[in-house]
């Protein structure tokens, strides 16, 4: 039997799509919270992915900002209020960025991806914050949007966020589950095990890494999209390396066992971090460090692995 | 004779001060097993290298099925069919044998544009158990290779090298680190499913018992040079070959 | 003229200061194979220290010239003591494991870290300028240099020979290299790899926080100062080359007259010029300058 058999991704997604219908009845907090947690999760999704072929990116929270403030730019600057006119436009700016920078750290692996993914995502942080224009350190708020010339009304506008994040989500998630299913996407963990076994078959290394970096982007610049249409906000944090941390530690909790698996640990640290805010605000990093060094302990292969043993057994 | 499937003309490499290799001309012919000999040094390994594509050779042409391949790189000799196993088994250790397969077969449809289609499916291991059962794995199927013995690695590894019916198959010390008593039957196990694709293959090896067994044609080489070059049993009772590579009387 | 000389002052500064503050993130990489995103936070810990123990001792009414003896003892003892906790307490255990693995590591340590230092010391700003104040000012080419900065640099110059030496001459540096080329001779052949690691880390820690301590005097004390000076360390490390002690002192002067030039010459580009010299090192040698060759690995 294969270790991981994504084939069974689907299963998993229609569990995730029927939660999302039910958190569609949540109490309005919770349910936001459940909103910004699927835009999360995505990225949190991105950083599984790369962590498969060995790359731990650091920064993924560029792609996030990058889809975020294409958003706010385009909706608040440019008069574009469109939802799918702009959503596809954060898919697009950050799948670019992902080209331009697979191109150049395709080569790299382990820390020394991990160190210059980080570098790049904090020059972004300083260019954001040194922009005034672009409200520097506060960011700047989002006019609200429409749909193909409706635009929703003030009471009806959370619904409507929230269902058309859901459907996104879903979307991106059968998306991915269709990528790890195919030859590039299971080649990435024999990328991580052994290049030159690879490279001695006839396929190339660099390839597959560059394909999943620019799929992680994708998928991290429509969370930051759908953050920014659901908070109406976007500020340079999102790419701040802090940010970054979160959605590796998500990934790294969650395990590579399924695409919804960070879905569900992001809603699960959000969720957290709410309550830990209010109760310790100077000790949610710590928090956060002393789960990680846990599980990097005990268990290597994130939390997944506990349903998997289940599951085997 | 039919037409030569590699041919290498003058082949010399040089690592700086160091001839690592030199005059290398030889061709191989389609089906043949060829062994090559020599002590540690000799270029055995720095011929499959250069053949393979990770060294490029200093001077000199290599010709496989008629196109010049030399200085191409591992990727491109895969792709044009010649495929190695290697010393150190490069398989994917945390990955069981089974999946091993099923990613040898992913990648080497890599070449042909194979990384878009749905790789995961039940014909991809079904292959993939069959090439197991023909290299006498099956039972490890499901078991993490980097915990296997070191024989079952390289077997693994050879059976990797076979994936997609590669014309050329080069083996570097296949039954090293394999225990001498399971040397012959590891050999057997692997030589005869590679055999039965008509594939030529060109082994390195150490233990002539092996040599004599399974290779009709031997190439000896001595400091960076071919020393002799023929039918197994006339190389192995040459003097010169006694001398410098076999070391006197062999039993 | 001026500007030239301005340039050539600041960006031996800041060279001297990039020095500081990555040799020892790139010595712990080269002998112990761990990348330390905790290097930040040991600098941070080593400003705060800094700010408390002076802040104590100028209460006291103590004189001047000790505060400067206070600051060595305090960037010794906090070294010494942070680091041998870290690597006594956490990294030990984890010896072995895979490069990445060990990032995580150092970074969930780095997250442990930040909140210590807030939760120990607060969110506010510490000052303590009177170190920084106390040799005052000469003039260069009528420009003010403070000969604090002068002393920051010779100790960066002194510092480097020092740890050099160490390497090359001293038993336990010696020592020290054999490990960096191949752990597992070196153990075989009697040398005690435990011993060896604890010491490395220990250095380490004590030049990130030293810098820490020199730099604390000329700033406003805050959270976050940590996460700033990891990224540029790992700038000046990636050019220089993982593991190359020479590599961080090269890094760290084209890093800092990279600065220097940027910042009296185009301003605006000031945040860029660091990471300019980082992608031009990076398009030339994509390892760095001085990176350890690979073996054969077939």
């Amino acid at each position: 039997m294969m270790k991981t058999d994504f084939r069974r991704e689907p299963l998993y997604i229609a569990i995730l799509a029927g939660l999302l219908i039910l958190g569609f009845f949540l109490p309005s907090w919770l349910r936001f919270l459940l909103q910004t947690a699927m835009a999360g999760g995505l990225v949190a999704v991105g950083v599984s992915l790369q962590m498969r072929a060995g790359l731990v990116n650091f920064g993924q929270g560029l792609y996030y900002a990058l889809g975020g403030y294409a958003v706010g730019m385009l909706a608040a600057q440019a008069g574009i209020t469109d939802i799918f006119l702009l959503l596809i436009a954060a898919v697009v700016v950050s799948t670019v960025a992902g080209v331009i920078l697979g191109l150049l750290l395709s080569r790299y692996r382990e820390i020394f991806y991990a160190m210059l993914s980080l570098a790049v995502s904090m020059i972004l942080y300083g260019l954001l914050v040194k922009a005034a224009w672009l409200g520097s350190t506060d960011g700047f708020n989002i006019p609200s949007l429409s749909y193909l010339g409706w635009t929703p009304s003030r009471a009806v506008r959370p619904d409507v966020y929230y269902i058309t994040t859901a459907i996104l989500t879903v979307l991106a998630c059968l998306a991915t589950a269709r990528y790890l299913t195919s030859g590039a996407g299971m080649l990435c963990e024999a990328v991580a095990e052994n290049e030159i076994r690879l490279e001695y078959l006839g396929a190339n290394p660099r390839k597959v890494a560059f394909i999943v970096i620019v799929v992680a982007a994708a998928l991290s610049g429509l969370g930051g999209g759908l953050l920014a249409m659901s908070t109406g906000h976007v500020d340079p944090l999102m790419t701040n390396w802090t940010t970054s941390g979160g959605f590796v530690f998500v990934a790294l909790l969650a395990g590579r066992g399924s695409t919804i698996a960070p879905m569900i640990g992001f809603f699960l640290l959000e969720l957290v971090r709410n309550y830990a805010l209010d109760l310790a605000p100077n000790a949610w990093q710590m928090i956060l460090g002393a789960v990680m060094l846990m599980v990097i302990l005990l268990l290597p292969e994130g939390l997944w692995s506990l349903v998997e043993r289940r599951r085997k057994a | 004779m039919s037409d030569p499937i590699l041919v290498t003309e003058n082949l010399e490499k040089r690592f700086g001060g160091v001839v690592a290799a030199s005059e290398i001309s030889l061709s191989l012919y389609p089906g043949e097993t060829v062994a090559v000999i020599g002590s540690n040094g000799a270029g055995k390994t720095t011929f499959v290298n250069m053949v393979t594509g990770y060294l490029k050779p200093s001077s000199g042409t290599i010709r496989f099925r008629g196109r010049d391949i030399t200085g191409s790189s591992p990727r491109k000799t895969a792709q044009a069919g010649i495929r190695r196993s290697f010393q150190i088994s490069q398989i994917f250790p945390q990955l069981t044998a089974l999946e091993n397969m099923m990613m040898a077969e992913i990648a080497a449809a890599d070449g042909k544009g194979g990384l878009r289609a749905t790789a995961l499916t039940d014909t991809r291991m079904k292959t993939g158990r069959a090439v197991l059962d023909r290299f006498g794995l099956s039972q490890h199927a499901d078991a993490r290779v980097g915990t296997l013995p070191q024989g079952v690695k390289k077997q693994l590894d050879i059976a990797m090298a076979a994936i997609d019916d590669p014309a050329l198959i080069l083996l570097d010390e296949p039954t090293s680190g394999v225990s001498v008593d399971e040397k012959i039957e590891m050999m057997e196990r692997v030589i005869e499913p590679l055999k039965a694709d008509d594939a030529t293959l060109l082994f390195i090896e150490h233990d002539m018992d092996i040599v004599t067994r399974f290779a009709e044609r031997t190439v000896a080489f001595y400091e960076g040079k071919i020393l002799s070059d023929g039918p197994t049993a006339e190389v192995l009772a040459d003097t010169e070959v006694r001398r410098y590579v076999i070391g006197g009387v062999h039993a | 003229m001026l500007k030239f000389t301005a340039i050539m002052l600041d960006g031996m500064n800041y060279a001297a200061w990039l020095f500081l503050v990555a040799v020892g993130l790139t010595l712990i990489y080269g002998v112990m194979r761990i990348l330390n995103i905790a290097h930040g936070a040991f600098y941070a810990i080593g400003a705060y220290v800094c700010a408390s123990a002076l802040g104590v001792f100028y209460a006291a009414g103590l004189p001047g010239a000790l505060a400067f003896a206070v600051m060595g003892v305090v960037a010794l003892v906090a070294g010494v003591i942070v680091g041998l906790a870290v690597e006594r307490g956490v990294l030990r255990f984890l010896y072995g494991r895979d490069e990445v693995l060990m990032v995580l590591v150092t970074y969930a340590l780095f997250l442990i870290l930040e909140d210590a230092v807030k939760l120990i010391w607060g969110v506010e700003s510490y000052f303590v300028y009177q170190p920084y104040a106390y040799f005052g000012f000469i003039e260069i080419n009528g420009l003010p240099y403070q000969v604090y900065d002068l002393m920051i640099v010779a100790l960066a110059i002194v510092l480097g020979i020092a740890l050099w030496f160490w390497l090359e001459r001293s038993r336990m540096g010696r020592m020290t290299t054999a490990v960096v080329a191949d752990r597992e001779i070196s153990a075989a052949m009697g040398i005690n790899v435990t011993r060896i690691f604890a010491t490395t880390f220990a250095i380490g820690t004590v030049f990130a926080v030293i810098g820490g301590v020199v730099t604390a005097p000329k700033i406003s004390v805050t959270p976050g100062i940590g996460a700033e000076v990891i990224i540029l360390a790992f700038a000046v490390v990636v050019v220089g080359g993982l593991g190359s002690i020479p590599g961080a002192a090269i890094g760290a002067l084209f890093a800092g007259y990279a600065r220097a030039m940027s910042v009296h010459l185009a301003p605006a580009y000031e945040l860029f010029a660091i990471y300019a010299v980082m992608a031009v090192v990076l398009a030339i040698r994509p390892h760095g300058l001085f990176a350890r060759a690979s073996g054969r690995k077939i």
